[in-house]
């Protein structure tokens, strides 16, 4: 799966750290960082990240892979 | 019919059948797409993209990536909606014919256009000494491929790097060879790193964060040259001040440049700072006339904003390509009085050396700074610029909680210096020189400028600077 | 006497099962000042303002005449300010989540899961449940027993001295009545008897270091140095409380909320992984931390039309905020797949809610296996009776008949 973080509006709660320890790492106290593909076993746990979110920053893929396939 | 059945007779018909050219496919152009299909165009969309990769996320680069953790090709970016859309990616646009209207790419193929998004963003800037250049060993970066060389470099644990330039990248790519245990030395031509994004009294900051955490600093000093072995692998740098380094790795980190060859003889206001457009994204041709045809988004844009006396503002940041495209897809496929203006407050952030720095406003634009809240000592304070008694940018470490109230009192350019707060004060609250540059000294470009008044920006740089 | 203010009617025990109508007259002033000279803030944009303003303080000390000791949670993080309240934050956070501990809460899944479930196990039989007493209080309290290290035997005593000082406590016109004067009269005992139990509970385990985050706070040699004597009761008492009351409510309102939504419910059984955006918006629909008393501004502040004078007590409205319609489109619906919903349920800023990931891992256990498990519920009383207090609100019981409990 595919996410990114828009981290203007990350304001460093780390609700996202809680629930999804393996996709999302704070550097220090504040700065996240994470892994933008994620694999899809970590759906749900990445899905309660999403919506935990205080200021909903974290966008998840909504699409399948095959919908998003591209051609030249 | 009467005007505003026509007017909208005229967007029905465009959302169906018209013709959309977007040059970019990164995060500007992906977003544009989308954006255009959610306004309801159902017509033909084509996404020109120069690297063979389907749109991916630049931040991560110089970070996760780079530190190992995340494969560079684990950046691919989420997709908010189906596209139905064109994708040419592996070539790129070499020219502009708006006569006829059409885009032409390196594979001699002519695509037809009615309405064109330019979103090609920028390029690294490579060091300058082709030669030099050339040598094994000696790196940029900038896109997905540049990650990857670069993170293979750091996995065979060089003896150490040399980055070149203190910029947000060089600074977060030094940060991620100290985690990685690797010797790093950082060459800066400016006083200081992030001098030219944040003056130099928040350099002084950074510079004594570099050098807490083991980074060989070494300001004020220019690379003179880079020598290799015989094997044509980089082995040294001639320093400006006659000293040497040794380094089998080196990263050129001297900022960007706007992709806008290929629109020479296009008419268009394309120049070092990008290419002029009004606040709704409309490109200016080189008399200062707006284009109804041709658009522009993300980095390589630059457009005029009101917080800043109107001056054209270039920003290679993150969120200026997301709404950009999102304001520049409604107005192409709208017409007045339904235009959406691009009011964006610039923003940006940088994770380094376990602090996140971030941002509001255009520093660079304020001449004094005044800490507002929290410990300079400890790292974890707000600042706020100013410039003529009116606040105009601010910057937090850790402290990114409070950056909206500096943020709402930019946007109402509320009083400098602003109200003290409750509790936390730093122990001297008094505004200083802010301490950028003067024109002309060479530093890191900052990624966000004010570019003058002029759309074609042939006389008016904010801060003209060659390497 | 003075007709009665849109917040002082809302504050009345009459409408604790619906203070909305009052909220929605109340937001026609966003930043209203009552008669007794303090604000109250209703509207979305506004609180959220003042959540990062640093001019607003959390602490009551610090207000002008402030009476030390007399709010049972002061000295606490959630009334203290930066910087002591950063590094004291930073000090607890050690022990539950990132960057330090950053699996602590996920691993806890498997457990509350069995916790959630023995209760469901519980109620085989019965054609009747009390949701608060048999669900929705004993689930969330056990968890924060075993997270913490609070032996699950003193769990009648806290809970005693909880009560009390809850019932203790009204901000509204009812507050001078004889009988709410003797139930204030109670609070400083119980809060005496909390806090000597803590206190004792820490002594035994700087003798014998156990398992949870009061142990290990009692043993911290982290960078920023242990936190003192007085600030670890007093953190351990706010976790205590808070870490299960504010759960408590968030289950029964939701299951209440769920009943009242037959839609809702039929989309949730369809679709369970709604639970996740869900619980988010059930928290939102009826927020378990109702208002926030405890703020005040250090300097005078000019925020929607109005200046709030330095010295003033600011009563931020949570549970108005988040029906603002002005930043929630049909506010009033519940929507379980409500886009961009930034609700202000665990606040925002530098006080956000301690707790949080731990609760959201709770609801969504205790309330997707609920409405599994439980065979055809139904509301025996609507509106429920609901709890005096006016901050954590919440019903006191939740009837409802069932039909049995599935496996």
């Amino acid at each position: 799966m595919r996410i990114v973080v828009d981290l203007n509006r990350c304001q460093g709660y780390a609700q996202c750290v809680f629930l999804a320890p393996e996709v999302f790492q704070l550097s220090g106290a504040e700065a996240l960082t994470y892994e933008p593909n994620p694999d899809d076993a970590r759906r749900l746990q990445v899905q309660r990240a999403a919506a935990a979110c205080p200021v909903q920053a974290i966008l998840i893929d909504r699409l399948n892979g095959a919908e998003r396939s591209v051609t030249s | 019919m009467t005007m505003p059945a026509t007017v909208a007779e005229l967007v029905r018909t465009f959302k169906a059948n018209g013709r959309i050219v977007i040059v970019g496919a990164s995060l500007a152009g992906l977003r544009a797409a989308e954006a255009l299909r959610e306004e309801g165009f159902h017509g033909s969309l084509t996404i020109i993209g120069d690297e063979p990769y389907e749109p991916y996320d630049r931040p991560p680069l110089s970070k996760q990536v780079l530190k190992g953790w995340v494969p560079a090709d684990h950046t691919k970016l989420p997709r908010l909606r189906e596209l139905d859309a064109q994708w040419r990616l592996g070539v790129a646009a070499t020219g502009l014919d708006r006569a006829t209207r059409q885009v032409r790419l390196a594979d001699g193929e002519q695509v037809p256009y009615d309405r064109l998004l330019i979103a090609t963003g920028t390029r690294a800037r490579q060091w300058p000494n082709r030669t030099e250049a050339a040598l094994e060993g000696v790196y940029t970066l900038r896109s997905r491929d540049d990650a990857a060389r670069l993170q293979q470099a750091l996995v065979a644990r060089p003896a150490r790097v040399l980055i070149i330039g203190a910029g947000f990248i060089g600074s977060e790519m030094a940060s991620v060879c100290r985690e990685l245990d690797i010797p790093v030395t950082v060459a800066e031509r400016g006083s200081a790193p992030l001098v030219g994004a944040l003056g130099g009294v928040i350099g002084k900051i950074a510079t004594e964060m570099q050098r807490d955490h083991g980074v060989d600093l070494r300001c004020g000093v220019g690379v003179s040259s880079l020598e290799g072995d015989a094997g044509g692998h980089v082995r040294r740098a001639r320093l400006s001040d006659g000293s040497t380094v040794e380094a089998d790795v080196v990263v050129a980190s001297l900022g960007s440049i706007r992709n806008v060859e290929w629109l020479e003889g296009s008419g268009l206001a394309a120049g070092f700072w990008g290419v002029g457009c009004d606040a709704g994204g409309r490109a200016f041709d080189i008399n200062g006339v707006v284009t109804d045809t041709v658009y522009v988004a993300g980095d390589v844009a630059r457009a005029p904003h009101v917080l800043y006396e109107y001056q054209f503002l270039a920003m290679e940041h993150w969120d200026n390509a997301v709404f950009g495209a999102e304001i520049a897809a409604h107005n192409m496929v709208n017409l007045e009085p339904d235009y959406y203006p691009h009011l964006l407050l610039p923003g940006f952030w940088s994770g380094q050396f376990g602090v996140n720095i971030k941002s509001v406003g255009v520093p660079p634009f304020g001449d004094e700074i005044v800490f507002t809240q929290g410990s300079v000592k400890e790292r974890r304070f707000a600042a706020a610029y100013g410039r003529r008694g009116r606040i105009v940018a601010a910057v937090t470490f850790d402290h990114g909680r409070w950056l909206e109230y500096y943020a709402r009192l930019i946007e109402q350019s509320a009083p400098f210096p602003p109200p003290p707060p409750g509790w936390d004060r730093p122990d001297d609250m008094n505004p200083i020189p802010a301490d950028f540059p003067e024109p002309g000294v060479p530093t890191a470009i900052p990624d966000v400028v004010l570019t003058g008044h002029d759309p074609n920006e042939r006389r008016a740089e904010f801060r003209p600077r060659r390497r | 006497m003075a007709e009665e203010t849109a917040w002082q009617q809302a504050l009345r025990k009459a409408s604790r099962a619906n203070p909305y109508p009052f909220y929605e007259e109340l937001r026609k002033t966003p930043v209203a000042r009552q008669p007794d000279g303090s604000y109250v803030v209703s509207t979305y944009r506004e609180l959220v303002q003042l959540l990062h303003d640093p001019r607003v303080s959390s602490d009551p000390r610090k207000r002008p005449g402030a009476i030390p000791g007399a709010d049972p949670l002061e000295a606490n993080i959630i009334e203290m300010d930066p910087p002591e309240h950063d590094v004291d934050r930073r000090r607890m956070t050690r022990h539950f989540g990132p960057p330090e501990r950053p699996h602590m809460i996920a691993d806890l899944e498997p457990k509350i899961r069995r916790i959630f479930a023995g209760l469901l196990d519980d109620m085989k039989g019965k054609t009747r449940i009390d949701v608060v007493d048999e669900f929705a209080f004993p689930g969330p309290v056990t968890v924060i027993c075993k997270v913490l290290g609070v032996p699950l035997e003193s769990i009648p005593r806290f809970h005693g001295w909880i009560e009390t000082a809850l019932d203790g406590l009204d901000f509204g016109p009812e507050a001078s009545d004889p009988e709410q004067q003797r139930r204030l009269a109670a609070v400083p005992a119980a809060v005496v008897e909390m806090r000597q139990f803590l206190a004792d509970l820490f002594d035994q385990y700087r003798k014998q270091p156990g398992p949870g985050m009061l142990s290990g706070m009692a043993h911290d040699n982290g960078p920023e140095g242990r936190l003192p004597q007085e600030s670890l009761v007093n953190n351990a008492m706010l976790m205590l409380f808070a870490g299960h009351e504010t759960t408590v409510n968030l289950i029964a309102h939701s299951v209440l909320s769920l009943l009242r939504h037959p839609d809702q419910l039929e989309k949730l059984r369809r679709r369970p992984e709604l639970i996740v955006p869900g619980v988010e918006e059930l928290l939102r629909f009826e927020s378990s931390v109702q208002l926030w008393h405890s703020r005040s501004a250090l300097e005078d502040i000019e925020i929607a039309g109005t200046t709030i004078p330095a010295g003033s007590t600011i009563f931020l409205c949570y549970g108005s905020a988040n029906r603002d319609p002005e930043r929630f489109e049909n506010p009033d619906k519940l929507d379980l797949e409500r886009p961009n919903n930034e609700h202000v349920g665990y606040s925002q800023g530098i006080h956000y809610c301690f707790g949080a990931p731990l609760a959201r891992l709770e609801v969504q256990t205790a309330v997707s296996e609920f409405f599994r498990r439980v065979e055809n519920p139904r509301l025996v009383e609507d509106p429920p009776p609901y709890r005096h207090n006016q901050i954590f609100r919440g019903p006191r019981h939740l009837w409802v008949d069932i039909d049995g409990i599935r496996d």
